[in-house]
């Protein structure tokens, strides 16, 4: 086991090199050095090339490479373009409001989609298996960012119910109701992003479960079909949907950026979005790097957890 | 050429060769009578064949000119004249969603082509020569995997202008690693089989035998992949020009018409315009998927016929 988790974790070596090679190549490629603009349009041509100088603009690539990985191993993402702030701090900032939204809507997912999925396995071919199909097709089909629309629409505007965005009211105190008040529908859009995928793996995991020699056993002592569902057919179902959480992260995050966005939600994807527009490349390239770090541990993460959940297979 | 049978001079060999062409014919009947009886693949089908088809006709049966403008005729309500009413510059909306349509289809399909093209090529090659061709290449797959599409893509298109041959070919460039890892898992199957061997025999270069005789067998996989993708492209170019990264107006797509419908007066006076260029790509989507599904079960030969 333990020669396993080492061997992953050199594994993942070629890997993050290969995304640091990648996120650099783009900040070094993109056209109009970013830094220009840092600079004031009066000042002499001499003066400009000092200060490339002084920023190690003028160093060829590998050497600024180097600069830059050194720097982003000790946690340091250089200075934003236009906010002129440590990128780390900026993302420090709204890195809170991105878990709040995370957290509270896989709780959402989770709780609609494992019920179903198992209901949807147990009844196959049942009126309720085929809507809870229908539906989950219907979720994978539909634009997130229009279903937000939809709901902002719907909700917020049409009957009022709901604000339209940000985490709380402007100027108010801290209120956990106002809080939720606000986080009720991003959370919902997002959590729909991975309900459906969630739903359809739930089930088809419990089906394969459900007809294992193990449940006809529990069957045949006499158990409720409760328990032989829950206890005996749910425990051993769970360890591949387990390990689908560390599959679902990057499409958490991918989906906080347009959810973000829409409902004006201060968390990262949001930051990351108004940084594209502004070119703010220190501040794409530090989210586009933690987003890659966060993909590969939740991929070693889902690894690893699948092998210690599950007995039979061998390393 | 290379299928053992054929070279069988016997006459117990020239019956086989008959069986095996006549099962050819009737597997191809199976798919399609397994794909029929399929009744949301057949819905998926029909359903995409008007959408395709109004799509390419929306020159000669879109009722209005998608660009001309009428400002004392804005965010006017569905009617006999605008039958899903106009947009906030008074645009017909039925107009522009023919029109966007084939922008939306077109991303999709192009993407899809490239993305299937460069995911096959480098599986193939992967699983065909093995070694250290296939580890180099399976640890690319794993870097670009690692990345959340969405920051990348909004990264590149950002970096590179966006404009539309640039957004589909920043798809194809990020989307090609789940084909080749489907199609390298195919062919380091099919590679051990004898007809493989025998092409090998009689001297057929790697090239000739790769895509001549591995790859026809290793397409079930691969149509299913592509038809799904046409879908996530859809999804993915609506997403984009949404939030303003994508196709760029004035070419009006099912993305970018909604980048306009975000306002509290709209959302209050007139829901059609958010409503519709959504539901178009819910429904193309859809469409995709359930085609998809019915492919993948019908070409699937562990899954019988009902």
């Amino acid at each position: 086991m333990t020669t396993y988790i080492i061997r992953r974790l050199i594994m993942m070596i070629p890997i993050l090199f290969g995304i640091s090679v990648i996120s650099f190549a783009i900040m070094y490629a993109a056209p109009g050095k970013p830094t220009v603009m840092d600079l004031d349009p009066d000042i002499s041509v001499e003066a400009r090339e000092a200060q490339m100088e002084r920023l190690g603009l003028n160093d060829p690539p590998h050497i600024q490479y180097i600069n830059w990985m050194s720097n982003v191993v000790k946690g340091d993402f250089g200075t934003s373009f236009t906010k002129k702030q440590p990128v780390r701090d900026m993302i420090a900032d709204r890195l809170p409001n991105t878990l709040i939204l995370m957290i509270f809507s896989t709780i959402l997912a989770v709780i609609i989609a494992i019920p179903f999925g198992v209901l949807s396995a147990t009844k196959q071919y049942s009126k309720l298996d085929y809507g809870v199909t229908i539906t989950s097709f219907l979720g994978l089909a539909t634009p997130n960012f229009w279903l937000g629309l939809m709901l902002i629409m719907l909700f917020s505007v049409q009957l009022g119910w709901t604000p339209v965005g940000g985490v709380s009211t402007l100027g108010g105190e801290f209120n956990l109701l106002d809080r939720l008040h606000h986080l009720i529908l991003p959370a919902i859009v997002l959590a729909t992003a991975d309900m459906a995928g969630l739903t359809r793996y739930t089930r088809s995991s419990m089906l394969e479960v459900i007809n294992q020699d193990y449940i006809r056993t529990a069957r045949a002592k006499g158990f409720r079909e409760k328990t032989v569902i829950y206890k005996h057919g749910l425990r051993n179902a769970l360890i591949p949907i387990i390990t689908i959480f560390g599959l679902m992260l990057p499409t958490f995050i991918g989906g906080s950026v347009i959810v973000e966005q829409l409902f004006s939600w201060p968390g990262i994807g949001h930051l990351f979005i108004s940084a594209t527009f502004e070119r703010d490349y220190p501040v794409i390239m530090a989210i586009t790097m933690f987003g890659a770090v966060l993909t590969v541990i939740g991929n070693l993460i889902a690894d690893i957890l699948y092998a210690v959940l599950d007995p039979r297979i061998e390393y | 050429m290379g299928k053992p049978e054929l070279n069988l001079p016997n006459e117990k060999g020239e019956k086989r060769i008959e069986q095996t062409l006549g099962k050819r014919r009737s597997l191809l009947s199976i798919i399609v009578a397994k794909f029929l009886q399929n009744k949301l693949a057949v819905f998926g089908l029909i359903m995409l064949t008007i959408i395709v088809g109004t799509a390419l006709l929306a020159p000669w049966i879109a009722p209005h000119d998608p660009d001309f403008q009428n400002l004392r005729n804005r965010l006017a309500a569905p009617s006999g004249e605008f039958l899903l009413g106009t947009d906030h510059l008074g645009r017909d909306i039925l107009s522009r969603l023919l029109y966007g349509g084939r922008v939306s289809l077109f991303v999709g399909f192009v993407a899809m082509v490239g993305a299937v093209t460069i995911g096959t090529t480098v599986g193939a090659v992967a699983g065909y020569f093995g070694g250290l061709v296939d580890a180099f290449l399976m640890r690319l797959v794993d870097i670009i995997i690692s990345f959340p599409n969405i920051f990348l893509l909004i990264t590149l298109v950002a970096v590179l202008e966006p404009s539309l041959d640039k957004l589909i070919m920043v798809f194809a460039f990020l989307s090609w690693t789940g084909t080749a890892r489907l199609v390298r898992g195919e062919f380091l199957t099919l590679k051990k089989r004898e007809f493989v061997l025998a092409a090998r025999t009689i001297g057929m270069s790697n090239t000739k035998i790769i895509f001549g005789q591995i790859l026809p067998s290793a397409m079930g996989p691969v149509i299913v992949a592509a038809t799904l993708a046409v879908g996530g492209f859809i999804l993915a170019e609506s997403a984009l020009s949404f939030l303003g990264l994508g196709v760029q107006p004035p070419t009006s797509t099912w993305g970018n018409m909604l980048t306009y419908s975000q306002s509290v007066t709209i959302f209050r006076t007139a829901w059609w315009y958010p409503t519709f260029p959504g539901v178009m790509i819910l429904l193309t989507v859809l469409s995709f998927n359930f085609v998809g599904d019915g492919l993948r079960d019908a070409l699937d030969p562990r899954v019988i016929e009902k």
